[in-house]
């Protein structure tokens, strides 16, 4: 950080950046992963943690299973109906700052399974700060995708925010009164900025 | 396995059986039918136990394998809802189907789960995607749907529930109702 | 949260009549925890209860559901404050997918374990009912993704026989080659993840290895490295590019002396051992009852092996053995999974042998695929040839490219049930035509599904730990339970 002796002399800003930046470049360094492997892309996703694809040397092979110890959630795979209050209890649970990468197409939008089963997007339920489309996405996809997010982390950018339209949420047929909304800004209310 | 030809011959493991089947049960009880080499043996939910039952124990037969347990819809029949079992015999190499048509009215059908265990989840599954009330089985409750669901997706007339994808100008129907199935994307 | 919890029972079941007498019980045998009866288990020293504390539970794990409410009312009505009802997953660290066990347990021991499926129901049979035949396949071969071939493969020997058509020599012989390759990949994966989760770490890492030199291999012959739609009705979409030939012999060299190391690594060791040997035994009676095939079948003795019983393409020329053991627990399915492993690179090393040549798709153009795909500069495509014939030579052959890729061809009428050896079991395909371009029903027999139903039985009594020791030996994939 420097000798004392200038310091005094500086303007009182550069030092809060410069530990903010050491703050991002210390989270992007180890962003632990929670596990939430969900079907084919969770098995790329283990090859990609595997030897080949190494993903211990971005400092992310620990994949915690604990969500209250991880940074960031990839959701790997096809989000159900029964799943989808589970995905976002495992959100609520892990601590802030965190991040959420939608691996592969079924998690990005509902992919090929546009039908009853199958939550359309993963947006739909958590803010996603990175899409990596696929089907299933290839390793080296995946980690451009984990080394963009780091680039965001890096420079501090704003996280996504869950911007849900208005009403009761997606119905459907087995789901006359519509979706639970799970606790959000809403659009055209103020956005909360988060720290 | 060679394909067979559609109007079928059993293959000669299953005509024994077969045999042994028709002299146990009389010909009234069950209608039997065969295409591209594999028998189907149709019959009334009231003898389903009972022939199951038999089939399993009985030294010529000795079906203890129960595959597979699924379900179709064919709402252009007034019994709709038809439930098959797919039985195995390890000792006589051989397959047989049997088949069971409930109405839509009438749901029910008698558990095979006190003859082959098995059926526990298939019945189940079952139930969750048609309807079908499985009389005698220990926990009949959707398995792959949630508890709460309404209504039994696998049947013809439940909506494959997709939702419109509109980007850039294109518009993509859900696949049920495009004009062109199996194939065009425009509406 | 409190919206997110879901504990009304399905109301359409309350007209369900009641459960019948203890016979059914008894014949499934499960112990589960009925209100009224007693258990035959031994006292406990006060100091040492847990009591259920059902706010608590609910504040935590805000994930209600029918099956969570009727356990723990059990549990409560048992009136034995021992008791713990815990749920283990569906996200949780055992790399097995997203199953849910809601366990009973007595301090470390589990009393009873219900396992709850569904959370990753895809509607896929449902979807398929709105594809063409062809389109099918891209479905079906993501419900069991960790061996997409036989997904394939089974569906279309389904409707190659609903047909009554075979594919050509060539192509049955590279369905088999890749079948078998498959299936050492998902026996290397069920190894790795299986060593993982016994903490044995570096046997993930193994394993993983040389799956990559499976996927290699598949993405050279069909373009992608998993969920692959290379098998098509009566055919395969391509040929084997040069050079792979090679590239798998030497494969199976290498894999047998992988194979050694890791019997090396695992098969004496006393901590292996330990944690395997004895765990989640059943016995043979049971899992025939229960519906299980392959390994685990196989691991109790009885050498039952769909590819020997009723062989499907080809097999009937290639020699191998069908490896089983008697222990029934997760040791002996260990040792059946390692040894029909070494038994796949024989049956490959056959394969290349004998490989005959010829079209790999049928040349009836009724049936068959139109296009011949040919790699070009900016990958795989139609070859130029064949869009020069449609574009420039002929409007009948452009008219039915039109037709065969769009709408496809009409299946007769009827109804099949066709059964392959899947990694994990007996996989059948009920599939139904109506005689129309679009598959009427299909109907899939997955072995994961009917094997977990093992689950219940095999660890009551075990301690926690060896409750992932068990259900990583049913080797479940939960796209195919699901499905």
């Amino acid at each position: 950080m420097g000798t004392g002796s200038g310091l005094e002399k500086l303007p009182g800003g550069i030092l809060v950046t410069t530990v903010e930046k050491l703050a991002n470049w210390a989270r992007k360094g180890s962003l632990w992963p929670a596990t939430f492997g969900l079907a084919c892309c969770a098995i790329e996703m283990m090859a990609t943690g595997a030897g080949r694809y190494d993903l211990a040397r971005f400092g992310m092979e620990v994949f915690r299973a604990s969500p209250r110890q991880a940074d960031l959630m990839i959701v790997a795979g096809r989000v159900s109906q029964k799943m989808a209050p589970v995905l976002r209890t495992i959100y609520d649970q892990m601590p802030e700052p965190k991040w959420v990468i939608s691996m592969g197409v079924c998690a990005t939008s509902g992919g090929m399974f546009n039908n009853y089963a199958i939550v359309q997007g993963v947006d739909q339920i958590v803010p996603v700060d990175m899409y990596v489309p696929g089907c299933p996405p290839r390793p080296e996809m995946l980690m451009d995708g984990i080394i963009r997010l780091h680039e965001k982390i890096r420079k501090g950018e704003p996280r996504s925010k869950l911007v849900l339209p208005e009403g009761p949420g997606r119905r459907g047929p087995g789901n006359p009164e519509g979706v639970p909304r799970p606790e959000g800004p809403r659009r055209g209310a103020p956005v909360h900025q988060e720290a | 396995m060679q394909p067979q030809d559609a109007v079928a011959t059993p293959p000669d493991a299953l005509q024994p059986i077969l045999t042994s089947l028709r002299e146990r049960f009389g010909e009234q009880e069950l209608e039997v039918t065969g295409h591209r080499g594999e028998v189907t043996v149709e019959l009334g939910r009231a003898r389903l136990v009972e022939v199951a039952t038999w089939l399993r124990d009985d030294p010529a037969t000795r079906f203890r394998h129960l595959s597979d347990l699924s379900g179709t819809d064919y709402p252009d029949r007034p019994d709709r809802l038809c439930v098959d079992y797919h039985l195995y015999s390890f000792e006589h190499n051989a397959r047989l189907r049997l088949k069971v048509r409930v109405t839509v009215e009438d749901p029910h059908v008698p558990s095979v789960t006190g003859v082959w265990p098995t059926a526990n989840f298939h019945e189940r599954e079952v139930y969750d995607f048609f309807g079908v009330r499985f009389d005698g089985h220990p926990d009949l409750t959707r398995i792959l749907m949630p508890e709460d669901w309404k209504g039994y997706p696998q049947r013809k007339d439940y909506p494959l529930g997709g939702v419109n994808v509109d980007y850039h100008g294109a518009h993509v129907p859900p696949p049920d109702t495009r004009r062109y199935k199996g194939g065009w994307t425009s509406t | 949260m409190s919206e997110i919890l879901r504990d009304d029972a399905d109301e359409a079941t309350q007209d369900v009549p009641e459960a019948d007498g203890p016979s059914t019980s008894q014949l499934l045998d499960q112990a589960v925890v009925r209100p009224g009866e007693a258990l035959d288990l031994p006292a406990r020293p006060a100091a040492e209860h847990v009591t259920l504390n059902e706010q608590r539970a609910r504040q935590v794990l805000a994930m209600g559901g029918g099956d969570w409410a009727e356990v723990t009312a059990r549990a409560d009505a048992e009136g034995d404050d021992d008791l713990m009802v815990i749920n283990m997953g569906p996200q949780h660290p055992s790399t097995h997918g997203v199953l849910r066990l809601v366990l009973v347990l007595r301090g470390e021991e589990v009393i009873s374990c219900q396992p709850v499926v569904g959370y990753l129901h895809t509607g896929i049979e449902k979807s398929i009912e709105f594809r063409t035949w062809v389109q099918g396949v891209t479905f079906v071969t993501r419900m069991d993704y960790l061996a997409p071939i036989f997904n394939e493969t089974a569906y279309c020997l389904a409707v190659e026989k609903l047909l009554g058509v075979e594919a050509p020599p060539r192509a049955q012989a590279l369905r088999v080659l890749l079948m078998e390759l498959n299936r050492v990949a998902s026996h290397l994966v069920w190894l790795a993840t299986t060593g993982l989760e016994l903490g044995a770490l570096s046997i993930m890492l193994y394993g993983f290895r040389e799956r990559e030199e499976i996927l290699d291999i598949l993405e050279d012959v069909t373009g992608l490295r998993m969920n692959h739609a290379w098998v098509r009705p009566a055919g395969v979409s391509q040929d084997l590019p040069d050079g792979t030939e090679d590239k798998i012999r030497a494969f199976a060299r290498d894999m047998r002396g992988k194979a050694d190391e890791y019997e090396t690594l695992l098969t004496n060791n006393p901590i292996w051992l330990e944690r395997t040997r004895g765990i989640g035994e059943l016995s043979q009676d049971r899992l025939i009852g229960l519906g299980v095939t392959g390994p685990m079948l196989r691991a109790s003795g009885l050498a039952h092996d769909l590819r020997k019983a009723e062989p499907y393409c080809g097999y009937e020329q290639y020699e191998f053995e069908v490896p089983t053991a008697t222990g029934s627990d997760v040791y002996a399915r260990y040792q059946v999974r390692l040894a029909e492993m070494r038994q796949s690179l024989r049956i490959v090393e056959q394969v290349l042998d004998s490989l005959p040549g010829g079209p790999v798709m049928i040349q009836d153009p009724k049936v068959g695929w139109p296009a011949r795909l040919a790699l070009g500069p900016d990958g795989l495509g139609n070859s130029p040839a064949h869009v020069n014939h449609i574009m420039g030579e002929s409007m009948e052959a452009l008219i039915h490219h039109f037709k065969m890729v769009t709408e496809g061809f009409k299946v007769p009428a009827g109804e099949v049930y066709v059964t392959v050896e899947s990694p994990r079991g007996e996989l059948g395909y009920h599939v139904v035509s109506d005689g129309g371009n679009l598959p009427y029903r299909v109907h899939v027999r997955d072995p994961s599904f009917v094997n977990l139903q093992t689950g219940g039985p095999m660890v009551e009594g075990l301690l926690v730990a060896d409750v992932l020791a068990a259900m990583s030996s049913i080797d479940p994939v939960l796209g195919g339970v699901d499905r």
